[in-house]
């Protein structure tokens, strides 16, 4: 088992804690992981991406080759494109939000974004807004997204749901409802929807 | 023991506390801070009374360590690279002092500068001093390596500098760890003279420590931390240094490496062990995270031996970190493609946080720079810093941690009236106080915006070392009663600031604008607590 895959969104949409719930779930099924992680200046409404690479066998690198990422997840559809380079063509699956976050002046037409995603052989486009406020609030929008991807990440479901259970319990059993909700609801839509 | 889930910074301050240090001393700065962060937050630091709050700068951060070593307790300090400058006179010095308890230097570089203003290479400063220097490839090695350096200071008595990169600071993975060691007890060095560097002794010193040159590079033979690996195609040989390594092996995940391998994470790198590998290859593929210094030193000035490749011929880029790809074309390796990245993507650099205080400082400086001519306000090394770009475009320099208020100074001796500073609060209470000093005493007609939110923001709202004793220091610096305004920057204050700005500005001499305001992110922080506090609170009831 192995997977390599790409987080992109832009700082404070919570790509990390996507990145963080399948790290802990890949540690829960024994698996080894490395997880590389923006830091810093970017964080101040920039671009931030991760690189998560999980495996039965050692890992060599920190980051992914370029063109041999499984997966990008992606909370913010423009963000989904800057890692295009990354993506295998043999496997790669692209899920993505088609939510954008527009904090820039010459932000592409939402259109022409999804119809460049929508040339992909394998992806997921979701309105995880929608379905996060659906589900109680809109700050699960980026569970809602982990959800679509769950059925590609060669996890078990349990996992994921045992993962978020372990971070968010310190914020209270209703942020882990509304999270195990939205991931449900984001899995159901990409069953339903790829 | 199971194994920790640690970021490379965490797997070095795990290391640290494991190796029974006393305290950490640091100033916060991307890639390094979380090193420091783990051990405030860490238990069993918390019950040891690990000494851990935020130094003013690096500089008071080294000198307190060597402090510490000089009281015969272990000592991890903490910077990133171009704050390894601001401690540079304490660090070198150190290395002809020497250590008593165990002294270990973390300097984080940050190759393709990433958070940085340059991406010097930390093995120079430890090759500059003379001293050990240890190079982890990746997160386990970043512990065990901790441990063993200070092992390493206090068989020779000497620092040690580590140094990670920014990938391996901010990547975790598992680390097992080993059994904690207890911290040293309080004792003095025999010779009570060891750390007074007048001529003299200080001659005496620097001999010694040249005269451990031999053992330092016989050390990096022997500790396992540079290995040698053969291979059966003698056409190449490849020299990997630290993260370079992995690297190298992500390219050869099906199959062996074919060539001779040296990987290096021990410096100094002895003669034998480059000699072993030169001897038996016909060409040298130098792999480094940074400047090319171990290729330099193979190819020599005249580099008229075997062909070297690496950086310094373009096999590699000469700037910028290493990727797998990168080391996978210098191999000749088939690279993988991707898909090509659409043209409608664009950037998107950071920006200032919505509600910042420094939108609303700045808007009102712009307001009444737009009647001088453009290019009069030198700034500093912070979230502000980001005012250079659209739509703010307020500031014209960022050079160094406090660069602002001497830039100006120099700028209005030079004519430039007025000319204004724009300096954050941490920042001034790094190197900002001793520039407002040289301003008063030189009477320059110069405005100081202080820019005041209380924390260290840029880092994440680290604690300032500042807080609450500013407004006392620029007097204390002597700057006249009168032209110190404290304003709080706010959009419904705008008119009265702006009203402030012109009063200063046109004032002939020194100035200081205290703009306060506390940082958006740490101000939802605390209110966050206090609800969650609250909340606990009730339930308790």
């Amino acid at each position: 088992m192995k997977k390599d895959i790409i987080i992109g969104g832009v700082g404070g949409q919570g790509a990390l804690t996507i990145a963080t719930t399948i790290g802990l779930a890949a540690l829960s099924e024994g698996l080894q992981l490395k997880q590389s992680e923006v830091h810093g200046m970017s964080q101040r409404g920039g671009d931030v991406q991760s690189h998560l690479r999980i495996s039965s066998n050692s890992i060599a690198s920190d980051l992914i080759p370029e063109g041999k990422a499984d997966m990008i997840i992606a909370v913010e559809p423009m963000e989904s494109l800057r890692y295009f380079n990354m993506l295998s063509k043999e496997n790669g699956w692209l899920i993505t939000s088609i939510n954008p976050f527009n904090n820039i002046s010459n932000y592409p037409d939402l259109e022409d974004v999804l119809s460049e995603i929508r040339k992909l052989p394998r992806y997921v486009t979701i309105d995880a807004d929608k379905i996060a406020k659906d589900q109680g609030s809109v700050k699960a929008a980026n569970i809602v997204v982990l959800g679509a991807a769950s059925p590609y990440l060669g996890l078990k479901y349990e996992s994921l749901e045992k993962a978020i259970k372990q971070l968010f319990g310190k914020k209270g059993d209703d942020i882990v409802q509304l999270n195990l909700k939205a991931l449900r609801a984001g899995r159901e839509f990409a069953e339903k929807n790829s | 023991m199971d194994k920790l889930l640690l970021l490379g910074d965490e797997a070095i301050a795990q290391g640290a506390v494991d190796a029974g240090i006393s305290g950490v001393f640091a100033y916060p700065g991307t890639p390094s801070t979380e090193i420091t962060e783990y051990i405030q937050a860490s238990k069993e630091a918390k019950e040891r009374h690990i000494a851990s709050a935020w130094s003013a700068n690096e500089k008071t951060a080294m000198e307190t360590a060597i402090g510490m070593s000089y009281a015969g307790k272990r000592a991890l300090v903490c910077m990133k690279h171009v704050g390894l400058n601001v401690a540079a006179d304490a660090f070198i010095n150190s290395s002809i002092t020497g250590a008593h308890g165990g002294l270990v230097v973390v300097s984080a570089d940050d190759p393709s500068m990433h958070s940085s203003q340059n991406e010097q290479d930390s093995r120079f400063y430890g090759k500059f001093a003379q001293i050990p220097i240890m190079e982890p490839s990746n997160q386990q090695e970043a512990y065990d390596m901790t441990l063993y350096a200070f092992e390493l200071s206090e068989k020779y008595g000497t620092p040690v500098l580590l140094r990670p990169t920014t990938r391996l600071s901010h990547s975790r993975s598992g680390v097992a760890r080993k059994t904690p060691r207890e911290e040293n007890p309080l004792s003095l060095p025999s010779d009570l003279k060891q750390f007074v560097l007048l001529p003299s002794i200080a001659r005496k010193q620097y001999n010694t420590l040249l005269g451990k040159q031999k053992a330092f590079e016989q050390e990096g033979e022997e500790s396992g931390y540079n290995q040698f690996f053969d291979g059966k195609d003698k056409s190449m040989g490849i020299i990997a240094c630290g993260l370079a390594y992995n690297y190298l092996l992500e390219n050869y995940q099906q199959t062996e490496i074919p060539y001779p391998v040296l990987k290096i994470s021990q410096y100094p790198v002895s003669k034998k062990l480059v000699k072993q590998i030169y001897d038996e290859v016909d060409s040298v593929l130098v792999l480094e995270e940074g400047y090319p210094i171990l290729e330099e030193l193979v190819r020599g000035i005249l580099d008229e031996g075997k062909p070297v490749k690496g950086r310094m011929d373009g096999t590699l880029p000469r700037a910028g970190e290493l990727n797998p790809n990168l080391v996978g074309k210098a191999l000749g390796i088939d690279i993988a493609e991707g898909y090509e990245i659409p043209d409608i993507l664009k950037g998107r650099p950071p920006l200032l946080c919505d509600g910042c205080p420094h939108w609303d400082s700045f808007g009102a400086l712009n307001e009444v720079m737009a009647e001088y001519t453009k290019g009069r306000v030198l700034a500093d090394i912070g979230c502000y810093t980001l005012s250079a770009l659209p739509p703010l475009e307020s500031i014209n320099s960022c050079v160094d941690m406090g660069a602002s208020i001497t830039m100006a100074v120099g700028a209005a001796e030079a004519g430039l009236v007025p000319a204004v500073a724009a300096i954050g609060d941490s920042t001034f209470t790094h190197s900002g106080m001793t520039g407002l000093l040289d301003a008063v005493n030189r009477n320059v007609p110069i405005t100081v915006l202080l820019l005041d939110n209380s924390t260290t923001g840029m880092t994440g709202g680290q604690d300032a070392a500042g807080f609450g004793k500013l407004d006392n220091i620029v007097k204390g610096m002597g700057v006249a009663e009168e032209h110190i305004r404290i304003i709080k920057p706010l959009r419904r204050l705008h008119d009265e600031n702006v009203q402030v700005f012109k009063e200063e500005i046109a004032y002939e001499g020194v100035s200081v604008i205290i703009a306060r305001r506390e940082c958006v992110q740490t101000l939802a922080r605390r209110m966050k607590l206090k609800h969650a506090k609250k909340k606990t609170e009730a339930v308790n009831k």
